[in-house]
């Protein structure tokens, strides 16, 4: 969807503003709240890509009124309403009102270590020859799907070149399509598009900028 | 988005609150229910606190700045060789390196979201998921590079990374030519997170004590 999470290009938001000592967190609540969403995203009730579905559809005032954690935040409590795994009152308070919703795993202190350490790689056996090789010209297609896409909208539209070919991926469209278990992979080619800045933004650019995206093959359509 | 200190002291701090008994609620709830173990939490912030950082990342660079094969490795094939010195796993699972020459200056973005390399880095900085860095980072860089501090040459070019899939990019800073013959623990020093970023340079020799890790 086209929204306002898609801030590459946007102007008028100031200056960089690095903190001097750069902490990672600014209070307790932010702790446990990267924690929580850790933490329930490996109850397997849904997945990265919902996850930031779930992020990028707040409503467009509150997503850029709110620091990071707090948007993962709300977007966690929505995921868990979604499912029924806690309604707006328990939210509220804190006490359980209705009972537990069986979950596909727990993730317990012992299993930490581990779960980090192996992650959730996307690359899956490839189904198909890859379509694009390195060096070959590419336009990302104007498209502007309602759901969860990955293809920022500043580079819908141009033509680029293939600098990278990374193997078939979980296509990010698709496993967010899905609210439930079991998640639509469509593992699709993945590759590294570059534009330069003056096709992207026009010939008053900077002549010596370039800007890639990571780009599913159908983003894409051949140029030239 | 909101920078984390608003200008209004006692709003802020009831803010705070608020979002700390919200957060304590949506723990004991959870808790409650039995989705999630109070232990794990402790757990997984203690990694990101203390473990995990950019120290990691800093030991990568500065052994591929003196082991010109762990460089190629790194490279050619990034996830293993990083592996190899025991980081891997969320959001590094896949794994690019890009090394600046004096040609051309790589930057890492995440326009979208706040996609950074987890093993390598930690957790990102508030302003790498900041809207103004996420939104001028792909259309001004220059003007970014400037809000660090970080003059380039105007004819070095400047290679923008916006992650936008599971791919995630090690910016590999230049050495600097004052660091020859520094052990891989002192050149680690000079490898700060930004260099990594690629919003900042490696710190010539001398200067690495005055900045946190």
């Amino acid at each position: 969807m086209n929204g306002v999470h898609d801030m590459g290009g946007l102007q008028g938001f100031g200056p960089v503003v690095p903190e001097p000592d750069q902490p990672l967190f600014h209070a307790a609540w932010e702790k446990r709240a990267l924690a929580l969403t850790l933490a329930m995203g490996a109850t397997g009730q849904w997945n990265i890509d919902l996850s930031r579905s779930a992020r990028e559809s707040l409503p467009p005032a509150v997503y850029l009124s709110s620091s990071y954690y707090a948007i993962w935040l709300r977007a966690l409590e929505r995921l868990m309403r979604e499912r029924g795994l806690a309604d707006a009152d328990e939210l509220q308070d804190g006490h359980m009102r209705s009972a537990a919703r069986p979950v596909a795993r727990v993730l317990r202190a012992q299993d930490v270590d581990a779960s980090l350490a192996r992650g959730t790689p996307t690359e899956r056996p490839a189904q198909a020859p890859a379509r694009y090789a390195v060096g070959m010209k590419v336009r990302a297609r104007n498209m502007h799907p309602p759901g969860h896409t990955r293809l920022p909208r500043y580079a819908r539209g141009h033509i680029g070149t293939i600098v990278l070919v990374h193997g078939a991926h979980v296509f990010a469209d698709a496993h967010a399509s899905s609210p439930l278990p079991p998640f639509q992979e469509q593992p699709q080619w993945l590759y590294t598009v570059v534009f330069a800045a003056q096709e992207l933004w026009g010939p008053q650019a900077d002549a010596t900028v370039q800007v890639s995206v990571d780009a599913w093959e159908s983003y894409l359509e051949p140029a030239g | 988005m909101q920078q984390p200190h608003g200008h209004d002291h006692d709003h802020a701090h009831s803010h705070l609150d608020e979002m700390d008994l919200r957060v304590r609620a949506l723990e004991t709830l959870l808790t409650r229910k039995g989705y999630v173990d109070p232990a794990a939490l402790d757990r997984i912030v203690e990694t990101y606190e203390n473990r995990v950082g950019p120290h990691n990342g800093a030991a990568v660079v500065a052994r591929s700045w003196v082991d010109a094969d762990f460089r190629q490795w790194l490279m050619r094939d990034a996830t293993a060789a990083i592996a190899s010195m025991g980081y891997g796993g969320r959001q590094g699972e896949h794994m690019v390196a890009v090394a600046n020459t004096p040609e051309e200056h790589n930057i890492v973005v995440c326009t979208l979201c706040s996609c950074y390399p987890w093993p390598v880095l930690g957790l990102p900085p508030v302003w790498y998921k900041s809207a103004p860095y996420r939104s001028r980072a792909v259309l001004d860089p220059r003007g970014v590079l400037a809000d660090f501090g970080v003059q380039l040459p105007p004819s070095t070019r400047i290679r923008v990374w916006d992650s936008t899939a599971e791919i995630r990019y090690l910016v590999v800073p230049m050495m600097p030519a004052a660091a020859q013959g520094l052990d891989p623990r002192q050149l680690a020093a000079l490898v700060t997170r930004d260099a990594m970023i690629g919003t900042g340079l490696a710190l010539a020799p001398g200067r690495a004590a005055t900045v946190t890790p």
